[in-house]
């Protein structure tokens, strides 16, 4: 029988799929296949590396809890955020969902606007809503209410609230795909079988978008945890992520070879993550949280 | 400016030796330069008339601001050759582009003196400077240039101007006279604790804590006594800062009372009327900045450029403009009297009054004094 094309003929879908794989093969793989190749060149001096093959740059890594420490309130910081992200952020796409607003689309838009934005910029403005002359703290002396300053800024609370501010929208948008995609006959046929609105949400929306929350924690965690920019200005030094230990191997040490690293360190790690979260939750689960 | 010929293939000869296009462009272009005495093709002017722009990297901000009117704007008027500009907050970080990119993209830096010109020569970044090429160089002060010729004989970069880091204060929280009785100390004043700043850069810390423990910043004898101090200003700072533009902005705002600052940029602050006050106190950190050539730049036209820019007239208005005196020699160029009392300038020309970062001393440590100020800057 003559071999004929079909809409779902795997050689068509390798031919569609063979731009973005090229993509990522030159664009993604290559280049963590040079760093990892970087980690064990050796470090001569600032900006200046050999190819002289040396495990002591992962021995550095491996004995020295500087980094472990690191590593650990790195991950510890983007669990806070990630979770904080989907207790906030869960209401706001419920609201969005459920309401009967008739230009629903607005309230969507709204979650896109902060994105016209510089993320710097919008980095930067919390320096003066939370700085010693920020909005805070020059309204409540006024009002009475604190004598001296609040210190708000350049602390891990600082960090942890610009990230969640970066972050939100994220979360916001995967729930809501995902409450989207729930067929809203259930809710009703739960409502008629007895569930109070409470039941109703407990026994079914709640599971039904948990793909979506699942999704958006991830998601946040990864962001979070690869943060870089927002410790740096919502941060003392002491709020530094390890992010922040890479970029200062690299830029301020010139150590490429340690720097590159670190940097594997980090991939590996959140990729772990990724890998059992996907192992536990289901890749599937995510991608429909994500696709809705 | 309209160049001959034969002007274009002395350029096209200085960019092949140093490294800025490749034999194989050379040498064709050299063969449609040979060609072109007999037949003038429209082709072979455009391959000829090659350089248009040059690309320069500097501090940003007020500094940049400066240069880019007295200097940049005015010689592309009278060369029409545009000066492309790029920014950097801390110069390890254009390093580490310069690094990651081909020779010739990026050209002229605005250096931090002889500290960073070594990292240029050891990772093999540096060209050759054609000095008869830079006649103006003649006015530049001699103990500046010295350090550079020190490292390489065949110099890659010229001096342009210079300053100190010492200490900024708020004149409303802090008096004059307070400030001069307790110089840098101040850094250490627990009365300030959590409104002390400083650079986040392991000279000007370690430089600082030198003088606090009373040692030789360049002969530093108690390394832990050193680390301790550092550690000590760790913990009162509110913030380092990574910029010009921060530092400007953690003072102007009042996030911080006292730091140690970049004495032009507390020059700018004073200009714009805010209530800062500054000091050098007894071996104040002084530093140069030099105008480097990298290699693989179109070297005439990057030569033509820093000749220009040290052109009396013109370096004397970037100085007004940056509050930086400038590298030229006082007793023989006629400096104005608004730079002869910027912080810093030194009207003997020697420089001796000047206390600056011995480059080979600082270099030989500078790997692991950084590592270790990086960690204690996060708390180790």
């Amino acid at each position: 029988m003559e071999r004929r094309w079909t809409l779902y003929d795997p050689r068509l879908a390798w031919m569609l799929v063979a731009p973005v794989l090229l993509l990522l093969i030159f664009f993604l793989v290559l280049p963590i296949a040079v760093m990892a190749a970087y980690t064990f060149f050796t470090f001569v001096t600032a900006g200046v590396e050999t190819s002289a093959l040396t495990t002591a740059n992962w021995h550095e890594f491996f004995t020295d809890s500087y980094y472990s420490g690191f590593l650990l309130k790195t991950l510890r910081v983007g669990a806070i955020t990630a979770l904080l992200c989907g207790v906030l952020g869960y209401f706001p796409a419920y609201f969005i969902w459920a309401t009967t607003f008739k230009h629903k689309w607005l309230l969507l838009l709204l979650l896109i606007v902060p994105f016209w934005i510089s993320f710097t910029i919008r980095t930067f403005s919390w320096i003066n809503i939370l700085g010693e002359q920020g909005v805070i703290n020059v309204a409540l002396p006024k009002l009475g209410i604190i004598n001296e300053p609040l210190p708000m800024l350049y602390n891990e609370g600082a960090v942890i609230l610009g990230m969640l501010h970066f972050l939100l929208p994220y979360m916001i948008l995967n729930v809501y795909v995902s409450l989207e995609g729930i067929d809203r006959t259930l809710i009703s046929a739960a409502r008629s079988m007895g569930c109070t609105s409470a039941q109703a949400f407990r026994e079914v929306t709640l599971p039904l978008s948990l793909p979506g929350l699942a999704a958006g924690l991830l998601l946040c965690f990864v962001l979070a945890a690869g943060s870089y920019v927002t410790p740096q200005l919502l941060g003392s030094g002491r709020d530094a992520l390890f992010g922040n230990l890479i970029y200062d191997t690299i830029m301020g040490e010139l150590n490429w070879p340690m720097g590159a690293t670190l940097s594997i360190v980090l991939f590996v790690v959140l990729g772990f993550f990724a890998a059992i979260y996907t192992r536990y939750m289901g890749m599937s689960q995510i991608v429909k949280g994500l696709a809705g | 400016m309209k160049l001959t010929n034969s002007k274009r293939l002395e350029r096209l000869q200085d960019r092949y030796m140093n490294g800025g296009v490749s034999r194989r462009t050379f040498l064709t272009l050299t063969a449609a330069a040979a060609a072109a005495a007999g037949l003038d093709m429209p082709w072979m002017r455009q391959a000829l008339a090659a350089v248009e722009q040059v690309r320069f990297d500097g501090w940003g901000g007020t500094v940049q601001d400066a240069i880019d009117k007295y200097a940049f704007q005015p010689y592309t008027a009278k060369t029409k050759i545009k000066v492309v500009q790029g920014t950097f907050g801390d110069e390890d970080e254009i390093i580490t582009k310069i690094k990651t990119a081909k020779p010739g993209d990026y050209q002229v830096i605005h250096s931090s003196g002889v500290n960073y010109y070594i990292k240029y020569v050891n990772g093999g970044l540096t060209s050759e400077i054609n000095e008869a090429n830079i006649p103006n160089m003649v006015n530049v002060l001699q103990p500046m240039i010295e350090p550079f010729r020190k490292l390489t004989p065949k110099l890659s970069a010229v001096p342009y101007d210079y300053g100190t880091t010492g200490i900024a204060y708020n004149t409303k929280v802090i008096s004059p006279e307070e400030a001069k009785q307790k110089g840098a100390a101040l850094l250490l004043d627990k009365k300030y604790a959590g409104k002390v700043g400083g650079y986040d850069d392991m000279t000007t810390r370690v430089w600082y804590a030198a003088l606090a423990t009373g040692q030789d910043p360049n002969n530093i004898k108690d390394m832990d006594a050193i680390w301790a101090k550092v550690r000590e200003t760790r913990d009162l700072a509110k913030k380092f800062w990574s910029s010009g533009a921060e530092l400007m902005d953690l003072l102007s705002k009042g996030e911080i009372v006292v730091t140690d600052a970049w004495s032009g940029r507390v020059a700018a602050l004073q200009d714009q009327g805010h209530p800062i006050g500054y000091l050098d106190p007894a071996g104040s950190y002084a530093w140069m900045e030099d105008m480097l050539i990298l290699k693989g730049s179109p070297m005439a036209e990057c030569e033509e450029l820093i000749n220009f820019m040290l052109d009396p007239a013109t370096s004397i208005a970037v100085a007004e403009g940056q509050s930086y005196p400038p590298s030229l020699d006082p007793t023989k160029v006629k400096l104005t009297e608004k730079i002869e009392k910027l912080p810093a300038f030194d009207k003997t020309g020697t420089m001796k009054t000047l206390t600056f970062a011995d480059p080979v001393y600082w270099a030989t440590n500078e790997d692991a004094w950084t590592k270790q100020w990086n960690r204690i800057s996060k708390g180790a």
